[in-house]
């Protein structure tokens, strides 16, 4: 569109002046309102735009995004996507392309960028470990292999964040370990190590603050926290034994910590094998209740006003989302947007949701006051939904 | 509960002790269940099935294994690891169907 054409082609001379300046061009545009959706199957992005809630531009041939995730450069126009083949690609937002994909381990997962973004660090499966890229050119600074033991193991590597010191956290799943890596000097990262954090960590999470680091466990009723404050304080156990003994339900996809379903004072996390979202309070790490909820909850993610957590299920109950008010913690919404809800993203101050459906190739839009679908877009098996909000906070 | 998961176990272990020819499943059923294998399997083993959190299931990496061991995995899980039961929703000839489509490759 370019609507200055018509007013100006009754006026010539400013018809020559906007030919001059680049004719029928966009006008400039802000990145704050961008943001990416995974097409997991075809191996394709959509950069999308919430104000409007349309898609810009689809960028193609990415390799294997069956598992992709996404960060933000800090003035939120490139989007660094991390596949699970191993690629790393370099998305610019505005200019609709791929500006750069380099294909760096075999099979990996996510990915972190560092607080001043000049770093951008991924954790791969095969080979275990981390690699740490300059954002601007992706090439290699630096290889953190996730070697264990005295045999030399290598460890599969989750739960990658940025913590504030030009730090990187992540959590090894085979080895049970969580490891601080201090980037000041790129090329010789220091290393933290944590042992017997518990058995299994599958995924781990920072507080919006960068002070604490939780690891989520599989292999035990736990979560192993640090306080990035007081490394020598070491890792301790919270909520320990939070299934009572009780034999745990089969969990058809693992859970993810993603983000912080923070409220006030209170903690959201999913509890592993129950139909249960725990709730923690941050002020000594206690149990504060928890609640009953259709199936095992995979994401739990809180509006950015901490006024409702939103949750989404584990196979085969993956049809449906949960709305939790915080102040009752009570379900006051069950919504059924399809077969396959996979992800869940907040516009930057909350209004509404993005959901993708797999399965019904649709992406949903809900107003999260009236708790009703006002939009949807079309797209191809979506999965991961990252909008450039996450630019600005730490840990995402 | 206990007691479905023991028939379940009765059942496939009577069909492979039999070593009966086992029917395919429908046309209809086949996609269902490839489509399962590559998105909610996928979830941990990847979508091209050459692993995540779970170890790869292409040709490769199952090949050693008996078909009656990863019916058995398929269909009451493993203990001790992520790995669930699927007999809630795969019957014991789905799942040799799967196992004999996996060592094929997809």
């Amino acid at each position: 569109m370019c609507p200055t054409l018509t007013f100006a082609t009754a006026r010539l001379s400013i018809l020559a002046t906007v030919l001059a300046l680049g004719g029928c061009q966009s006008a400039p545009r802000g990145t704050g309102d961008l943001g990416v959706v995974i097409e997991r199957a075809a191996g394709r992005v959509q950069v999308v735009e919430t104000t409007g809630r349309t898609a810009l531009y689809t960028i193609p041939e990415l390799g294997d995004l069956s598992h992709a995730s996404t960060v933000f450069s800090r003035d939120g126009r490139y989007a660094y996507v991390f596949g699970r083949d191993g690629g790393l690609s370099k998305l610019d937002l505005l200019g609709g392309k791929l500006v750069k994909r380099v294909v760096q381990a075999g099979n990996s997962v996510g990915g972190a960028i560092s607080q001043d973004g000049s770093l951008v660090a991924v954790s791969n499966y095969e080979p275990g470990g981390v690699r740490i890229f300059d954002a601007e050119s992706l090439d290699l600074v630096a290889d953190i292999p996730a070697v264990y033991g005295d045999k030399g193991a290598t460890s599969k590597v989750v739960g990658l964040v940025d913590a504030p010191g030009r730090r990187f956290v992540f959590t090894l799943y085979d080895a049970g370990e969580t490891w601080v890596a201090d980037l000041v000097d790129p090329r010789r990262p220091t290393l933290r190590k944590f042992k017997d954090i518990g058995r299994l960590p599958y995924d781990g999470l920072i507080t919006p603050d960068g002070r604490y680091y939780l690891a989520g466990l599989f292999g035990e009723d736990g979560i192993a926290l640090l306080d990035l404050w007081d490394l020598d304080a070491g890792v301790r156990r919270i909520l320990d034994g939070y299934g009572r003994g009780e034999k745990p339900l089969p969990v058809y996809k693992m859970p993810h910590l993603e983000g912080w379903a923070s409220a006030g004072d209170l903690l959201f996390l999913p509890a592993v094998g129950r139909y249960e979202v725990l709730v923690v309070e941050r002020d000594g790490w206690r149990e504060r209740g928890r609640i009953p909820v259709h199936g095992q909850p995979v994401f739990v993610v809180a509006r950015p006003d901490g006024r409702q957590v939103w949750v989404n299920f584990a196979h085969p109950r993956n049809d449906v989302v949960q709305v939790i008010d915080v102040p009752s913690q009570k379900i006051v919404k069950t919504l059924r947007p399809g077969k396959a809800v996979l992800h869940m993203e907040f516009t930057p101050r909350g209004e509404q949701v993005w959901i993708s459906v797999r399965d019904e190739d649709r992406v949903e839009v809900y107003d999260t006051e009236s708790l009703e679908r006002v939009a949807d877009l079309p797209v191809d098996k979506p999965s991961g939904i990252f909008l450039t909000a996450r630019a600005n906070r730490i840990g995402l | 509960m206990l007691k479905a998961r023991h028939l379940c176990c009765g059942v496939a272990a009577a069909v492979l002790a039999t070593g009966v020819a086992l029917a395919a499943p429908s046309k209809q059923r086949q996609d269902e269940l490839i489509y399962q294998l590559r998105q909610d399997c996928g979830s941990c083993h990847g979508m091209t099935l050459k692993g995540g959190l779970g170890p790869p299931l292409v040709p490769a990496a199952v090949a050693g294994k008996s078909d009656e061991t990863l019916v058995e995995v398929i269909l009451h899980g493993l203990p001790g690891t992520p790995m669930g039961p699927w007999a809630f929703e795969i019957s014991p000839e789905e799942a040799a169907w799967l196992v004999r489509r996996m060592k094929e490759g997809l």
